[in-house]
């Protein structure tokens, strides 16, 4: 196998699954292979894909965002109160919520990194900090009426028969895309793996360790902040409960993406990926109608499993190999 | 060995009174260090000198608590790595791996990626990473995670970075470690070139011999302070080691009894015939004869705990065979050893030898117990006679056999752990520094305690950086230099200044003879 190769495997097990998965759906129902399905797939799971990015950076870099569900649910209810209660422009809004869950995401950060705490217990926190918010600033769910909301949700890039990308799918492919770059084309995103190899190292050769801890988390709570905003418009209401258990989602979806948990290795295309395969799971049971909804969460409750196992025997294969590679 | 170009007045680095204490140990105390354009200057000391501290001070890895440093006549304080990186201070530090998760490229740049049009431009830096490693010899794929290399390779590529940010200064700390005679070679040439170019090199390292090939000058420590600085070619290895263990060489040397002559008829206890291990000790013969004291001695990373390890199987030799009682043996393990008859006292206390929160007792017959097995427990009655036996001989102060042995002091633990193996009755016993960290009291009883012992006819290996108590109570000394045994002094010939001359010998191998 060659190096590259052998790098993109869990990349490459992850997309053949998707396809696979696809393929077989496709088989068992006719209408499966529609673009329809494609565009509502990638609609429905907007608000998770764009989540699970942040949430890729944060373990890429060693640490966890438990935060995020909760940063979600926080921001719908944000918005319900200030469009609805306070008669802001819905775009105004946004900018504040965007600028609180980022500003949230940096705080948990600089706690983080200045108390040396660890991120799981510094994140549950923010959850139910950001939680508690949600509630205190009501407990009701409280609709959206505004008109932009409509306009918004009307947006739509028409393509194939019946396929659609609407606004929150948008929005989610270009956060993948500007993720991308951002991990491979930038120094913050060199520093991020470094930090997530090795922090000792990674401080010993220049990373600005602080800064990158406060940056990383900053983002997440900014997608989080992004994703309240593509939920409030998908769900066109405000609730404090929203978005409950998120946070798992994503880290599965990072997971079954192939990164690794302790953080220094993954992609953030697989994130994107693993995304979709829970998306397409959901899509399946809803198709067959006859299955209880629960078997969404079994079926990627097993395959987390699967996918962990494998990248245990990856690394297993790996540190065996040892030694110098032939020659490139 | 100067520079080609003359040395301007004000020195390179210039580091004046340089202090940083660490919760309550005061690692670096007024320390002075001086660095000039075009030189290779030696950073020498044994281990917990303040070597990689004054390294870390400097860098802005730790922040001082006094002193200045000037850089040409500039004075600096960097807060972080970043900023000396930015002052061109290059560094490999100590215990730097890189990241092995990053790809050889990544890892050389990183911090400092060629950018095009606010992009990191992957194409160039796969190409400089390529030039970077030319002059060292490596023609490997800079896009493989680096943590595919082998150890020396990944080192290479860390020196190679700091080289290339080393526009002023390139400070190395022990960076020979895991490198074979041909890499150093090539390590050296590089560090000669930049030399030439009027580059200050800071290098740290256990190897005289490399000191003596590449560096200038010579600055030692000793215990976070500044013993001395040196030109090179003015201070022959005597007088180095001592300023390193900083002994008076002409200590009083009254040795006990040797023992009879007759003792080096006796056939071996054990014998090693060509023993060792790849990056830990290179291949040693070592016979053991009954009732004698046989001392290794040497700097700290000379190779002394690492052949005791390897004699007592907690390492596995790679090559070399082991005869116990003329029979072959394999060592696979410490419980192999313990099997033969083998006992060993850790040098860490805390960390492998004592439980602390067992008592004297249990301690006491710990190793007995895991020699009978631990299905066949030792009756309570037994067990106190045996701990009442040692706590008694070996003169243990403590009001009772049933006191948990983190309440002891230092020597009394020490003495302890002794009694732990003497329960066993060994044949033969390992010693890694037996009075480290105890009381002058404890100190001399443990000594006499070791004539006792031999006297029996059970045979003892020591390990000590007390270098008067060797001569006092070894028959024989091996001396270990760069993990090497280097010569064995015996009898009559065991003395402070012949071990030092051994430890301090340009030629390997020489045997240490009038
Ligand atoms: N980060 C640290 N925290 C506490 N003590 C330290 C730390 N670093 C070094 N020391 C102590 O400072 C002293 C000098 O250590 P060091 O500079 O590593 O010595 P060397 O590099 O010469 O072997 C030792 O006593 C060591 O235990
Ligand atoms: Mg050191």
């Amino acid at each position: 196998m060659t190096s590259a190769l052998q790098r993109f495997l869990p990349l490459i097990v992850t997309t053949a699954v998707l396809v696979v998965g696809f393929l077989m759906c496709a088989a068992q129902f006719p209408n499966f292979a529609s673009w329809r399905v494609v565009g509502n797939l990638l609609t429905d799971n907007a608000f998770l894909g764009i989540t699970a990015i942040g949430m890729t950076f944060v373990i890429l870099s060693g640490g966890i965002d438990l935060s995020v569900g909760a940063v979600i649910g926080f921001t719908t209810v944000l918005l319900a109160v200030l469009i609805e209660h306070g008669g802001w422009h819905p775009l105004a809004a946004f900018a504040v919520a965007l600028i609180a869950a980022g500003g949230f995401g940096a705080a948990m950060g600089g706690v983080i990194h200045v108390f040396q705490m660890p991120p799981f217990i510094v994140t549950l926190a923010g959850m139910f900090i950001a939680r508690g918010l949600g509630f205190v600033l009501t407990t009701d769910s409280v609709p959206i009426n505004h008109p932009l909301y409509g306009e918004l949700n009307d947006i739509a890039l028409r393509f194939g028969a019946g396929g659609k990308l609407s606004l929150p799918a948008m929005l989610m492919l270009g956060v993948v895309v500007a993720a991308v770059v951002l991990a491979h084309w930038t120094r913050f995103g060199a520093n991020l793996y470094a930090l997530g190899g090795n922090r000792q190292s990674a401080e010993l050769m220049g990373v600005p360790v602080g800064r990158t801890t406060v940056a990383v988390y900053a983002l997440s709570g900014l997608l989080a902040g992004l994703a309240g905003i593509v939920f409030s418009l998908y769900t066109g209401a405000g609730y404090s409960l929203a978005a409950t258990g998120v946070e798992l989602d994503t880290i599965t979806a990072v997971v079954i993406g192939g990164t690794q948990l302790t953080g220094g290795y993954g992609y953030v295309v697989g994130t994107f990926v693993g995304v979709l395969i829970q998306g397409l799971i959901q899509t399946y049971i809803t198709f067959d109608g006859t299955l209880s909804s629960w078997w969404t969460k079994i079926a990627i409750g097993v395959l987390l499993f699967v996918f962990i196992l494998l990248q245990k025997g990856l690394l297993t294969v790996w540190a065996g190999r040892g030694g110098e590679p032939a020659e490139a | 060995m100067t520079a080609s170009t003359a040395p301007p007045s004000t020195p390179l680095l210039a580091i004046r009174g340089l202090s940083k204490a660490f919760l309550g140990v005061q690692a670096l105390d007024g320390v002075d260090f001086t660095l000039r354009h075009g030189e290779i200057h030696a950073l020498l000391g044994e281990n917990g000198a303040g070597k990689s501290t004054l390294i870390k001070t400097l860098t802005g890895v730790y922040q001082r608590d006094g002193g200045t440093v000037a850089l040409e006549g500039r004075e600096i304080a960097p807060r972080g790595v970043e900023e000396a990186q930015r002052l061109h201070i290059g560094t490999v530090y100590q215990e730097v791996n890189l990241l092995p998760n990053l790809s050889v490229a990544e890892n050389l740049f990183l911090g400092r990626q060629p950018m095009r049009w606010g992009l990191v431009d992957r194409g160039a830096m796969r190409r400089r990473a390529r030039a970077i490693l030319m002059p060292y010899g490596l023609s490997i794929d800079v896009t493989a995670p680096l943590g595919r290399f082998s150890v020396a390779t990944q080192q290479i590529i860390a020196i190679a970075r700091a080289v290339d940010m080393s526009a002023k200064v390139l400070i190395l700390d022990e960076p020979t470690a895991s490198l074979d005679a041909q890499e150093v070679a090539v390590l050296f040439k590089v560090m000669r070139t930049l030399r030439s170019r009027g580059i200050g090199i800071v290098f740290v390292t256990h190897f005289l011999d490399q000191v003596y090939e590449v560096c200038d000058r010579i600055t030692v420590l000793r215990n976070g302070r500044l013993v001395g600085e040196r030109r090179t070619a003015e201070l022959p290895r005597l007088d180095l080691v001592a300023m390193m263990l900083g002994r008076e060489l002409e200590a009083a040397a009254h040795r006990i009894d040797l023992g009879p002559a007759e003792l080096d008829s006796r056939p071996p206890l054990a014998s090693f015939k060509g023993f060792g291990k790849a990056r830990s000790v290179e291949p040693f013969d070592l016979d053991i004869r009954p009732g004698e004291v046989v001392a290794l001695a040497g700097l700290l990373g000379s190779g002394r705990t690492e052949t005791v390890r390897l004699v007592f199987g907690m390492d596995r030799a790679d090559r070399g065979e082991a005869t116990v009682d003329g029979r072959t043996i394999r060592l696979k393990g410490p419980r192999d050893a313990v099997r033969l008859g083998f006992g060993f006292c850790p040098e860490d206390r805390k960390k492998e030898g004592i439980v602390g929160e067992l008592s004297v007792r249990e301690n006491i017959i710990l190793a007995l117990q895991a020699r009978q097995g631990w299905l066949k427990p030792i009756p309570r009655r037994r067990q106190e006679e045996i701990a009442d036996r040692f706590i008694r001989l070996l003169d243990i102060r403590t009001p009772d056999a049933e006191r948990p042995i983190q309440l002891l002091s230092g020597g009394n633990q020490q003495k302890a752990l002794l009694a732990r193996w003497l329960a066993t009755e060994p044949r033969l016993l390992i010693l890694d520094e037996p009075t480290r960290g105890i009381d002058v009291g404890a100190h001399a009883e443990i000594i006499r305690l070791i004539e006792r012992l031999c006297a029996d006819g059970m045979a003892l290996l020591v390990v000590s950086s007390e270098l008067e108590e060797i001569v006092a109570y070894s028959r024989r000394v091996v001396v270990l230099r760069d993990r090497r045994h280097v010569a064995e002094l015996r009898g009559g010939e065991v003395s402070v200044e012949r071990i030092v001359a051994a430890i301090a010998s340009e030629t390997p191998n020489m045997e240490v003879r009038q």
